[in-house]
C-alpha cells in the first residue's frame, strides 16, 4: 500500500471529525462560496476583520476529509494575521500542493507549520483541488471585498 | 474467438438456470455436459485486469464507467492500423476497401446484436452524442413554445442536459418524473405526466439501467404508456448493453443509443438506433465530407441515413473494437454472464449491508450490478482514495446523476459496479476494504 497515513494524518482526520470555527458569521466583513463542482465539496468561508487583522475566520461546508480538514485548520492558522500575511500563506499552502521545487518546498514547509500535514496530498492529484478549495474561496473572500469597496468606497 | 471458447459453452439459454450457477457455478452446455462459466479463463482475455496496483492486485470494480478491454478487441484495433489503414468510403484501392468493409461490417454487427436494421444504425461518438443527436435533429425541429420533454429523476447527465438546451432554444420544458425510495420509477407519475402533458410531449427520455443505482427500468411498459399517447422514446441503453442481451425491437421504443467503452469496445465510438422513418426525417447534425450526395454552390443535397448523420472521417479503428466486443460478447453464454454478474451483485449487497454503517443507496428489485453505498462519517472521496490504496478501483462521486442523488438526499455515493470478468474473491476485498476504512477513520 502506498502510505496512506501521509495523506490521512491524525491531524487531519481529527479536524474532520470535529471540524474548529465551523459555523456561520453573520457579522461577517468578508465571506464567499466555494464549490468543486467536480466532486461536490462545497465550503463557505467568514471573515470578520479586527482593524487590519483578519479576527475572527469561521466556515461551514461538506466535503470529504481532505477539503473539510483545510477549511478547519484554515480559520486556526489565518486568524490573527494581516491581509498580507493571509494571502501569503494561502500561496505558500497551493505551493506546497502543487509545484515541484524540493527547496522551497523545504522554506514553505516550515512557514507554514501545522498546515504542512497536507504535504501529503501532493501524491494524490485528483485531491489537490479538495486541499485547495477552502484556501481559494478565503481568497474570493477578501478579493470580493475588496472589489466592493473600490467601487462603493 | 478460438480464445473466449474455452471459457464459454455455447449460447444455450435453455440450459442456464440460476440455481445451477448457484449450486456449483455451473450451467448446461449444448451437449447436457455442465461447462462451468470459467471466469478465470474470461480473465485470462483481459491484460489489464492482470496488475498490480499500490502492491495489491487490481479489484476493477469501476465498469459502470468504462470496462476493460479484452485482447479480441485490443488486436481487432492493432489489425487495423498494422493492416488495413485507410479511409471509407472512398478510393478504389484495396486497403480502402477493407477499411469500408470493416466499418460496415461493424454496423452489421451491431444490428444483429440489437436486432435492428443496419441502415438504422448510425454510428456516434457514444451514448452522449446519439443523445444530442435525437435532441438536435429529431426533437428540435417539432419543439414549440410550451412543449415537454420528459425524463426521470435517475438519469444520467447525458440524458438530461441536451434536453434542456434544445428545451431552452425552444421555450419548452423538461419534466421529470419522481422515483420511489427504492429508485424505481413511479409509473402512475409517468401516465399522469403524459396525460398532462398531452400532444405538448415530445419526447420521453429514459435510461435502460441506471449508472448511479443500478434500477433496470422497465422499458417496454414505458413505451407502452408514452405510445397510448402518441409519445416516441428515446432509451439510453448504455449500461444496459454491456450487461444484458438487448432486443431493441421487442422494446418497441424509437432510439437506442449505446456507448462502445462500456461493453468492452473501445472509447468513441459508440451507436445510435433509430427507427428509420425517423431517421428519415432528421436534418445532419454536422455538414462535411461523406454525409452529402451531391454539393454545389447553389445547394447541397444529403446522403440517406445513417451516413447522412456521419460527416467526416468516421473513428473507423473505434467501429473494428466494438465489432470485436460485441462478437466477443455474443461469443459468451449470455444468460450465464447475467446470472454471475447477479450474482456478484447479490454477494456484495449482503457482504455490505452487514457491515455496520453502510448503507446501500437504490434499493430496486430490478437491478443491475451496480451498488452504489454510504458509510457513515467517511465521506465517498475518502472511501474511494482509501480502497485505491488496497487496489480496488470504485467510483465515488455523483456519477453524473445529481439530481437522482438529491433525491436520495446524498452529495455522494461510493459505487461498486460489476462486470462479467470479477469473482467474489473480489467482493470479499471491497468489504475488507470498506471495513478497513472506517477503521483509519475510526468511524
Amino acid at each position: 500500500m502506498s502510505d496512506l497515513r501521509e495523506l490521512y494524518q491524525e491531524v487531519i482526520l481529527d479536524h474532520n471529525k470535529s471540524p474548529r470555527n465551523f459555523r456561520e458569521l453573520p457579522e461577517a466583513d468578508h465571506h464567499a462560496h466555494g464549490d468543486n463542482p467536480l466532486c461536490g465539496d462545497i465550503v463557505t468561508v467568514y471573515v470578520k476583520m479586527d482593524g487590519d487583522a483578519l479576527g475572527e475566520v469561521t466556515f461551514q461546508g461538506s466535503g470529504c476529509a481532505i477539503s473539510q480538514a483545510s477549511a478547519s485548520m484554515m480559520t486556526e492558522a489565518i486568524r490573527g494575521k494581516s491581509l498580507a500575511e493571509a494571502r501569503e500563506l494561502s500561496s505558500r499552502f497551493r505551493r506546497l500542493l502543487t509545484e515541484d521545487r524540493p527547496d522551497g518546498a523545504t522554506q514553505d514547509a516550515e512557514a507554514l507549520g501545522k498546515l504542512a500535514v497536507f504535504s501529503g496530498v501532493k501524491e494524490y492529484p485528483m485531491r489537490v483541488k479538495c486541499a485547495t478549495l477552502a484556501w481559494h474561496t478565503l481568497s474570493a473572500a477578501l478579493d470580493h471585498d475588496s472589489a466592493t469597496v473600490s467601487t462603493e468606497g | 474467438m478460438s480464445r473466449t471458447a474455452k471459457a464459454v459453452s455455447t449460447r444455450s439459454w435453455e440450459g442456464a438456470s440460476l440455481a445451477h450457477l448457484e449450486g456449483g457455478r455451473g450451467i448446461e452446455g449444448e451437449g447436457g455436459d455442465p461447462i462451468a462459466f470459467d471466469v478465470e479463463a474470461v480473465r485470462e482475455e483481459f491484460p489489464g485486469l492482470h496488475q498490480e496496483v499500490h502492491g495489491h492486485p487490481l479489484v476493477y470494480l469501476d465498469n459502470a464507467a468504462t470496462t476493460q478491454k479484452p485482447r479480441a478487441v485490443i488486436e481487432a484495433v492493432t489489425r487495423f492500423y498494422e493492416h488495413d489503414t485507410s479511409n471509407i468510403h472512398r478510393g478504389v484501392h484495396t486497403l480502402a476497401e477493407r477499411a469500408t468493409a470493416t466499418y460496415e461490417g461493424a454496423r452489421r454487427t451491431v444490428a444483429r446484436t440489437l436486432g435492428i436494421e443496419p441502415r438504422e444504425v448510425v454510428f456516434t461518438r457514444g451514448t452522449t452524442e446519439a443523445i444530442n443527436l435525437v435532441a438536435r435533429s429529431f426533437v428540435r425541429p417539432r419543439l414549440s413554445p410550451g412543449d415537454e420533454v420528459i425524463v426521470t429523476w435517475l438519469e444520467h447527465h447525458a440524458n438530461i442536459v441536451p434536453w434542456q438546451i434544445v428545451c431552452g432554444e425552444a421555450g419548452a420544458t423538461v419534466r421529470a418524473v419522481p422515483i420511489d425510495d427504492r429508485g424505481v420509477l413511479d409509473l402512475d407519475a409517468l401516465a399522469e405526466a403524459l396525460e398532462r402533458g398531452g400532444k405538448r410531449v415530445r419526447m420521453l427520455a429514459v435510461g435502460h439501467i441506471s449508472n448511479a443505482v443500478g434500477t433496470v427500468h422497465p422499458v417496454r411498459r414505458i413505451v407502452e404508456l408514452a405510445h397510448a399517447h402518441g409519445v416516441p422514446v428515446t432509451v439510453d441503453g448504455a449500461q444496459a448493453v454491456p450487461h444484458m442481451p438487448v432486443d431493441v425491437a421487442a422494446l418497441g421504443c424509437d432510439f437506442y443509443a449505446f456507448s462502445g467503452h462500456k461493453a468492452y469496445g473501445p472509447s468513441g465510438i459508440g451507436a445510435l438506433w433509430g427507427r428509420a422513418e425517423h431517421l428519415e426525417s432528421m436534418p445532419p447534425m454536422q455538414g462535411g465530407g461523406d454525409m452529402i450526395r451531391s454539393v454545389s454552390f447553389d445547394g447541397t443535397t444529403f446522403a440517406d441515413p445513417p451516413t447522412r448523420f456521419e460527416a467526416g472521417t468516421p473513428n473507423i479503428e473505434g467501429t473494428a473494437g466494438l465489432a470485436a466486443a460485441l462478437d466477443f460478447l455474443d461469443g459468451l453464454d449470455r444468460a450465464a454472464v447475467q446470472a454471475h454478474e447477479e450474482a456478484l451483485a447479490a454477494h456484495a449487497v449482503e457482504e455490505l449491508a452487514a457491515i455496520p454503517g453502510v448503507h446501500l443507496v437504490g434499493t430496486a428489485p430490478e437491478r443491475a450490478a451496480i451498488v452504489s453505498f454510504v458509510v457513515d462519517g467517511i465521506h465517498a472521496h475518502d472511501v474511494g482514495t482509501i480502497l485505491d490504496a488496497r487496489g480496488v478501483a470504485i467510483r465515488a462521486g455523483h456519477h453524473c446523476a445529481q439530481p437522482a442523488m438529491r433525491r436520495f438526499g446524498v452529495a455522494a455515493t461510493a459505487r461498486a459496479s460489476f462486470a462479467l470478468y470479477n469473482t467474489h474473491h473480489e467482493v470479499e476485498a471491497l468489504a475488507a476494504a470498506v471495513r478497513h476504512a472506517q477503521e483509519m477513520f475510526g468511524a
